[in-house]
């Protein structure tokens, strides 16, 4: 990571779980404990089915690209040194979308359907970014 | 059709520039003191404000600089792109119940490249500059990947766009130079230089897929309007620009990414805009022009699905040969030039511009338009209005 760090989340209650599973190097979703469906982001009720019940679960980290953007103008100082880069949405295979980074491969042969694997950026002693690789 | 309960009477708006050097509070005033003109009224007439949320000079700074003193209707609704057809609706019913006999709404923001006046998002500049840092709220989900500002989520939107239905850079390139057909007609456009679908896609990329010419253009500058009864506007200097309908719709997924493509937009949406046409007793091929949210190009062609001008995905063919170009365009879609050519008012200078067609003053006039689609940011909570002669 470089040295200017990009913004980094600051989790409240519903996201804790997330990033606190980030650290460890895991994913954690949560799951509808009525619906089974699982969700992403985290929210404290089942957009499906009303429920408030949810339980966290660990996902595999493999996923598909969804779709995706190659970014060549620069916003914020910590995305200047990686232009141009490709992020965008990871189909996961829990069924979830979750926006990241796909690193592995040039952005120019990014694809959809493409399979990437969850890695883990320890970025500051309390935060680490889920990041995704193509296989 | 439904009764008229409402009518658009005066229109005005400040210069619009890359910098304007004054205060968004200032470009207000100035937008609202030429509605008001526009109109034959006021500030002693205005007893209703409809802003957007996000409008850093709030109800109360509106109140200060202008004077009003007897208000007895005030309301502001979230989302910058999404709001300008839900204030037009709520002074619509603000009239409507006898809330209030005037109603006062408008759009001032100083987003140019040279304009940053306070640490505020809502206070200049563009607001992804002041991410702070460290985030909560649904930025977390996304600003510490890089995607961070609204073309990079746009984009994401667009390539599944392309994937799914085929639609093309010319697509979406033809809704830019459609724009600029019109702007090059319009003396109060910021870019009126002619575009051709080349130029397009010379255009340097600022997040694949889309180019630096399918983004809406960083201005300063206000748009305002006043509202008033249908009956009153009968006796106004203005020819009323009706409202014949509106509506408002949300669903589970805005512009999130992560939320887009999670749930189906199509049943909220077909459902809205069942509601709207059902209700106002009139289809989408009996209007005359449209004003579409055009912040990025894509979000032209998933209005034009969503509202019905055609099937879901159909957005990219529809701006075949032409159909957008005014004033002889099947549809003539932002006969102004939009948000990508005219100005980046959140939408209000679409508002004006449709006012404009109902009265037969457009610099890109549709002849004998009777019916104008107005429609906010088809990425945000939005909604809809028709406007009529």
């Amino acid at each position: 990571m470089d040295d200017v760090l990009p913004p980094l989340p600051e989790p409240g209650p519903d996201g804790r779980e997330f990033w606190d599973g980030c650290r460890r190097h895991e994913l954690r979703l949560q799951r509808c404990a009525s619906c089974d469906r699982a969700r992403f982001a985290p929210r404290p009720a089942c957009p499906w089915c009303g429920s408030l019940r949810a339980v966290w679960f660990t996902a595999s980290g493999r996923g598909r690209v969804f779709s995706w953007t190659v970014v060549h103008r620069p916003t914020l100082p910590a995305f200047l040194p990686m232009l141009p880069y490709a992020a965008g949405l990871i189909a996961l295979e829990e069924g979830v979308l979750m926006v990241g980074q796909i690193r592995g491969c040039d952005p120019q042969a990014v694809r959809a359907g493409m399979e990437v694997r969850v890695e883990f950026d320890d970025v500051t002693a309390d935060v680490s970014l889920p990041h995704w690789r193509v296989v | 059709m439904r009764p008229r309960a409402a009518a658009i009477v005066g229109i005005g708006q400040s210069a619009f520039s890359k910098h304007l050097g004054v205060t968004e509070a200032e470009v207000a005033a100035t937008a609202i003191g030429a509605a008001l003109a526009d109109a034959g009224l006021t500030p002693a007439d205005v007893d209703g404000l409809c802003l957007y949320d996000i409008e850093s000079t709030t109800i109360g700074d509106a109140a200060a600089v202008l004077g009003l003193d007897h208000l007895r209707f005030f309301s502001t609704h979230s989302h910058g792109g999404g709001s300008y057809c839900a204030v037009v609706l709520h002074a619509t019913a603000a009239l409507a119940a006898g809330h209030a006999s005037v109603v006062l709404a408008f759009r001032a923001r100083n987003r140019g490249r040279g304009s940053s006046y306070g640490k505020g998002s809502n206070e200049g500049g563009r607001p992804w500059e002041k991410i702070a840092p460290r985030i909560s709220g649904f930025y977390q989900w996304q600003v510490p990947f890089g995607i961070v500002s609204p073309v990079q989520e746009m984009a994401i939107i667009a390539r599944r766009h392309m994937l799914d239905h085929g639609t093309t850079e010319d697509h979406l390139g033809e809704v830019a130079c459609a724009a600029r057909s019109h702007a090059v007609r319009n003396p109060h456009a910021m870019q009126r230089e002619p575009m051709t679908l080349a130029d397009h896609h010379a255009s340097r990329f600022i997040a694949e897929p889309l180019r630096l010419l399918d983004c809406c253009l960083e201005s300063d500058g206000g748009c305002a309007i006043v509202l008033t009864t249908a009956e009153r506007a009968r006796d106004l200097r203005q020819r009323p620009a009706y409202v014949l309908d509106g509506v408002q719709c949300v669903g589970p997924a805005h512009h999130h990414p992560h939320d887009w493509f999670v749930f189906d937009r199509r049943r909220w949406m077909a459902a809205a805009a069942e509601r709207l046409w059902g209700s106002a007793g009139v289809r989408p091929t009996d209007v005359d022009a449209a004003m579409l949210y055009d912040h990025f190009t894509p979000m032209v062609l998933i209005a034009l699905e969503d509202w019905g001008f055609c099937a879901p995905g159909e957005g990219g063919p529809f701006t075949e040969h032409g159909a957008l170009r005014g004033p002889g365009g099947r549809l003539p879609v932002n006969t102004h030039g939009g948000q990508l050519s005219e100005a980046f008012i959140h939408g209000f200078n679409n508002l004006n511009e449709a006012v404009r067609q109902v009265r037969g003053t457009s610099t890109c006039q549709v002849p004998d338009a009777e019916l104008v689609f107005v429609a906010a940011a088809s990425s945000d909570p939005y909604g809809a209005v028709l406007l009529c002669r």
